[in-house]
């Protein structure tokens, strides 16, 4: 269904596909190891190696 | 529907222009579509949370290592401990060490001013961690400012090195290059020395134990009590017990033994060679 779609959605020939493909998911991992893991560890707070005030 | 479900690595085997595959009928029933985009879905999940893992645990370690190699080299001032000791035959011995009429006691001790937060003001040396251990600190324990990127920070408020009270910093124990990775190794009497652009501070660890989070009593100025007067000089450092979780602190409490103005050599402690394990 969504994988399917996406490869439809892609222009040319399979290696251009192929290649579209690959540059896609790079960018999407860019975005996640750039923005949104960062936000998610720090938002839900996974690892916190502080007391937590100053006395 | 199954055999087009394919994960985005691999797509070069489902076929252009024929979505739905030939043993299929042609127009897949509704159940086969929701059953076949809910295995995509959890293909996408798991990925996604793999991918997380390998953030966490490899990237966050590559990035903040590099930012802490960068912070180390800013800091003129710092012995800096990784470089290799030069097979000069006239001074194979390696740095000139302090001598031992030369060791403060700890009452004189030069205290400086608390800086501004992101400040990295001391460097800390840790032998039972490897004579090439060295960490900068920097002022402050915000996560995203100072313990994920500068590594070792420094709890606001608390004292500064050689400070009658309590110099407490705190840092990862696991990922962001995990400065306090091996904190738990610490054992009583080892070396926990700090240098800043002025002095040396060679601590001592005294115990080590394993509290709630919300036990702030760690840091006070005098360990353990607060609101009491501190009655020695103390280091504290804080990171995540068990490892890889949130659900504590170890603790490791250690005590000034001697200062050592800088520009005389290195404490002999730091070049102490400790079997590593």
């Amino acid at each position: 269904m969504i994988f399917p779609f996406v490869w439809r959605l892609m222009p040319g020939p399979v290696w251009l596909r192929v290649l579209l493909l690959l540059m896609l998911i790079a960018a999407i991992v860019a975005v996640l190891f750039q923005w949104v893991f960062p936000w998610v560890t720090t938002t839900f707070n996974i690892q916190d190696q502080s007391v937590e005030a100053v006395p | 529907m199954p055999a087009s479900v394919d994960v985005p690595t691999q797509p070069d085997r489902s076929r252009p222009g024929a979505p739905e595959p030939s043993r299929a009928p042609a127009r897949a029933g509704i159940g086969t579509r929701l059953v076949s985009l809910v295995g995509e879905l959890l293909i996408l999940a798991g990925a996604l949370l793999g991918l997380y893992v390998v953030w966490e645990l490899f990237y966050t370690d590559v990035i903040a290592g590099k930012e802490q190699d960068q912070v180390l080299e800013s800091l003129d001032w710092a012995y800096d401990a990784t470089a290799p000791i030069t097979a000069d035959a006239a001074q194979d011995t390696g740095p000139a060490t302090i001598p031992t009429e030369a060791r403060m006691s700890p009452d004189t001790a030069p205290v400086m001013d608390e800086p501004a937060f992101l400040t990295t003001f001391a460097t800390l040396y840790v032998p039972r961690w490897g004579t090439d251990y060295v960490k900068p600190v920097s002022e402050g324990v915000d996560r995203q400012q100072v313990l994920d990127v500068l590594g070792i920070g420094h709890y606001p408020g608390t004292g500064m090195p050689g400070a009658l009270g309590n110099f407490a910093i705190s840092a990862h124990r696991t990922t962001y290059a995990k400065p306090f990775n091996r904190i738990a190794e610490l054992q009583q009497g080892d070396a926990l020395v700090v240098q800043t652009k002025d002095a040396w501070y060679v601590y001592r660890v005294t115990d080590h134990l394993i509290v709630d989070p919300h036990q702030v009593e760690v840091i006070a100025p005098q360990p353990g009590e607060i609101g009491a007067e501190p009655t020695g000089h103390y280091i504290t450092l804080t990171s995540c017990h068990p490892m890889f979780s949130a659900a504590q602190r170890y603790i490791v409490h250690g005590e000034l033994e001697y200062w050592a103005p800088t520009g005389d050599g290195v404490p002999p402690e730091i070049l102490e060679e400790i079997p590593q394990p």
